[in-house]
């Protein structure tokens, strides 16, 4: 295979690392853009879910709102937000579709999670004289905790995807890499920008799936989700 | 000299009804090769997947590889997925189905592996004392009960197909992504968001078929809720 060894020369060429555009940049941009949005996912979507988990209310809001996620483009979003005046405030666009699309998971999993939690315990902890927010912290949080944590790992790995579809409206990550390879009719540079994207997903996914080895037994959620 | 029209094309506006009309053709190809590339790419990824997921079932050790393979390549992103593909298709359609296909492959392996080990012991017992053979018992007793859990999976996996159709726009065959593609590099709303949407009427009319489809092939579990 001729176009994996163009590739792997390609990635070992010290200039296509450093500077401006190099792969450094672009894995920081790329790194930078899915913390961010996962805090920022996480801190919109974890409150909302465990009150409605907890209230019982809204659930089909919350459950379908994973499905709707999945019949929008994410390219078309990223397009349409790109053309309208947000557009012109650098990497906005890409930030707000990044936040899009990793809120669903997030969202349904954390209420879902809430709601599987045994009723009687809940009822156990009532009748113990507990409060609500007592109720909701104390049991239903922790009891929740690895489905949360599911969806944290899904968001987590959407955002890496999105993150680089956003190299296609212009955005920064490493998706640049495979963009500019294109543009430049390199498929040594496409390949190579494709590995190191593959790579990141599953360095991600890795350190997701090691950490749930690492906690408590009883928190482990299923694998898959 | 004649005073350039005053239209919404010329405004470039959002929503353009001139536009419906005037690239009627461009649209109904584009809703084609769409639907064409979705229908290809999910019916090869179902016919591979069904033996993947009779083989992980029956053969203790295959489940195991089966599943962290098809984890693998869902967690690559959409991008990177065709720009791997590049050496092997070309800028083609092949590359898009190629990689559509293994997307399809993950969700369909893992609903329909699903549905089949949700069969209960007791009625593949039930078949078996009452003299159903193997092969009599995988396609009277085991795939119809496995079928709402492998439809579910047929419905996600199509989904989002049709989303993933637009990313196919980086090699030029994207369907309405390409429509999409070009109506970013040339600003062009209307058509970003005529091409958008009608992306999301098609991933909705193809979720509706399905279930429609799924409510007449399992008659019996419309009884039960």
């Amino acid at each position: 295979m001729n176009t994996l060894a163009d590739a792997w020369s390609w990635l070992t060429t010290a200039a296509n690392w450093s500077g401006d555009g190099g792969i450094w940049q672009r894995l920081g941009q790329h790194l930078f853009l899915t913390v961010v949005c996962l805090l920022i996912s996480c801190l919109i979507a974890l409150p909302v879910a465990l009150v409605l988990g907890h209230l019982g209310r809204g659930g089909a809001l919350a459950v379908n709102v994973s499905n709707i996620g999945r019949a929008v483009p994410t390219f078309a979003v990223l397009v349409l937000l790109l053309l309208t005046p947000i557009g012109g405030h650098g990497e906005w666009p890409t930030v707000i579709a990044l936040v899009l699309f990793a809120v669903p998971p997030l969202l349904t999993n954390a209420y879902v999670g809430m709601r599987e939690v045994d009723r009687d315990v809940v009822r156990a902890a009532r009748g113990m004289g507990m409060t609500g927010r007592q109720l909701m912290l104390g049991v239903e949080l922790p009891l929740a905790l690895p489905l949360i944590l599911t969806g944290v790992r899904i968001a987590a790995v959407q955002l890496v995807a999105t993150a680089t579809l956003a190299a296609l409206a212009g955005g920064g990550g490493l998706g640049r890499i495979i963009t500019a390879g294109f543009n430049l009719a390199s498929t040594a540079q496409v390949v190579a920008g494709a590995v190191l994207v593959a790579v990141f997903a599953l360095i991600v996914e890795g350190l997701f799936e090691a950490a749930r080895l690492l906690v408590p037994g009883r928190l482990r959620g299923g694998g898959s989700g | 000299m004649t005073a350039p029209p005053d239209d919404c094309l010329a405004r470039n506006e959002w929503l353009c009804g001139a536009y419906l009309s005037s690239r009627r053709e461009i649209l109904w190809d584009a809703v084609v090769q769409h639907l064409q590339l979705t229908a290809v790419s999910v019916l090869i990824g179902l016919v591979l997947a069904v033996p993947l997921a009779l083989a992980a079932r029956h053969r203790r050790w295959a489940a195991g590889p089966v599943l962290a393979v098809t984890t693998i390549l869902y967690t690559v992103p959409s991008l990177a997925m065709f720009s791997l593909l590049l050496p092997v298709y070309g800028l083609s359609a092949s590359l898009v189905v190629a990689g559509l296909v293994l997307y399809s492959l993950t969700l369909l392996v893992r609903n329909i592996l699903a549905g089949l080990r949700a069969v209960p012991e007791e009625t593949r017992q039930a078949a078996r004392g009452m003299g159903y053979g193997p092969l009599r018992l995988l396609l009277a007793v085991e795939l119809p009960l496995a079928l709402p859990a492998a439809m579910a999976g047929l419905r996600i996996a199509t989904v989002s197909a049709v989303s993933l159709v637009t990313v196919g726009a980086i090699v030029g065959h994207g369907g309405l992504g390409n429509l999409i593609y070009s109506g970013m590099n040339t600003y062009f709303k209307a058509q970003v968001l005529t091409a958008s949407v009608l992306c999301v009427v098609i991933a909705v009319a193809a979720d509706l078929l399905l279930l429609l489809a799924q409510r007449l092939l399992t008659p019996w579990t419309r009884r039960q809720s």
